[in-house]
């Protein structure tokens, strides 16, 4: 439970650690917070040649909303930060009560937001919250900046729309309308373990019935899974929980492993769903 | 921030295998010689000789190497040494010294029995001290969620909770009774 050798830098700048990671046959990792990849190098499923800490670059530890009100977490921002922020907390409750979910407080203290995301592991609070949100992520390489949206973003399990000359630079989170009901919810076996399920909603309202909606869940896939066809059966019936119920049945299709079979999965799916549709409508306005 | 270095050596910006590291641990400023792949739990036990931060899992789940860095409980088995420079490392051996009284936390866990074999108390013991180092007193939910950071194998945890309890009663005044 050591990790293997490999070289160490910690620029000062980010044009230094794009130059560390680009030209280079070596396999290099991005390194901020390290609760995700230190892990993986102590059971050496990770053997890379040289970690670039990126927690040192002024630019990438800020938080903050910018003019256009939407919420910009900076690569370096911690779990802990943006949790007790209490601008996130007002203008984006949904964030909040997912990175709560992450692990403990204490993997929070040193884990980073963009670091959970670049990471995806499937069954993380974070990559659901951010399709869920519809976040964009500002990447940038040798040859400039690109901005990805979360929809395109997630791949696959641990693989992400980032090559290895690349830094996720911050993730941009859109303000929310105002009157957004929203919920995040999870099943799990034990306080602080990655979800065996979980559900990310948010609706909006149009006097009684719903105008908005969008369903995204986790841990039942090998990316986070919006399930438009529910979304559709919330929206054309008002609100008919069972119908989107059954619309969510006909589209998951998890897979069972070695933290919870295919069949719990599927259940608790829809028991989940029941429960975050009425919170999150109960807090529309 | 700027990147801290050591007179006369490469600094951390340059990617090697091995650096010079300085942070303060239990208010002692230390400069060291590290290899990258250092854990910063391996460095407190083997290169200080702080064994007060046990080592458990080696993956982050069972909270037993917990210490405080820039005041924030952290897993130093998920943190590298070179990680830690320009740090402010708290271990148990820095709460207090041989002759000298016991902190409170550290009282309560003496008077609670909030420890059975031991093995996982020191990572327990700065959670707490965290816990109590707060402007005002953490809700129930908070310190449970605190607490769940950390696995005790012999399963004592109704002792650690009171140990908890008295602790932060001492520290923001008495509590009703919630559960």
């Amino acid at each position: 439970m050591k990790p293997g050798p490999f070289d160490y830098a910690v620029p000062d700048t980010l044009h230094e650690a794009l130059q560390l990671l680009s030209g280079t046959e070596r396999d290099t990792k991005v390194l901020a917070g390290g609760q995700s990849l230190i892990p993986m190098l102590n059971m050496r499923l990770a053997r890379p040649e040289l970690l670039v800490d990126i927690t040192r670059i002024p630019e990438l530890g800020r938080l903050a909303v910018g003019d256009d009100g939407a919420l910009r977490i900076g690569a370096s921002v911690r779990q802990t930060a943006v949790a007790d922020d209490p601008v996130v907390r007002e203008g984006w409750p949904l964030l909040t009560t997912a990175i709560t979910q992450i692990g403990h407080p204490q993997i929070r203290n040193r884990g980073t937001v963009c670091g959970s995301l670049v990471h995806h592991d499937p069954a993380a609070e974070l990559p659901a919250a951010a399709l869920a949100l519809d976040a964009r992520f500002t990447v940038a390489g040798p040859g400039g900046t690109r901005t990805v949206e979360a929809a395109d973003f997630f791949l696959s399990t641990f693989a992400t729309d980032v090559e290895p000359d690349e830094i996720v630079t911050e993730v941009v989170v859109p303000p929310q309308p105002a009157g957004t009901g929203w919920a995040f919810q999870e099943l799990i076996h034990r306080r602080g373990d990655f979800a065996g399920v979980g559900v990310a909603v948010l609706l909006r309202r149009t006097g009684e019935r719903v105008g908005a909606a969008r369903i995204v869940f986790f841990g039942v896939g090998s990316t986070p899974v919006r399930v438009p066809a529910a979304e559709q059966a919330l929206i054309g019936s008002g609100f008919d929980a069972e119908a989107t119920v059954a619309a969510t049945r006909a589209a998951l299709d998890p897979q069972g492993d070695v933290h919870a079979g295919a069949e719990w999965r599927r259940e608790g799916a829809e028991v989940l769903l029941r429960r975050a549709l009425a919170e999150a409508w109960e807090r529309t306005a | 921030m700027s990147t801290p270095t050591a007179p006369g050596l490469p600094p951390l910006s340059e990617p090697t295998a091995w650096h010079t590291i300085s942070l303060t641990v239990n208010g002692e400023p230390v400069t060291a010689q590290v290899e990258s792949r250092l854990l910063l739990s391996d460095f407190l036990r083997t290169r200080l000789g702080l064994t007060g931060t046990h080592t458990g899992c080696e993956h982050g789940v069972c909270g037993a190497c917990t210490v405080l860095l820039d005041d924030a409980p952290v897993r130093t088995c998920l943190t590298l040494a070179v990680q830690a420079a320009g740090a402010e490392l708290r271990t148990v051996e820095g709460l207090t010294q041989d002759g000298r009284p016991l902190t409170p936390v550290q009282r309560a866990f003496h008077e609670q029995h909030g420890m059975q074999c031991g093995f996982c108390t020191p990572g327990y013991v700065m959670t707490c001290t965290a816990l109590t180092e707060r402007a005002c007193r953490p809700d129930d939910d908070t310190v449970a969620d605190e607490l769940s950071g950390h696995l005790c194998r012999c399963t004592g945890y109704q002792n650690i909770r009171a140990a908890v309890r008295q602790a932060l009663d001492e520290r923001y005044g008495q509590q009703e009774e919630t559960s």
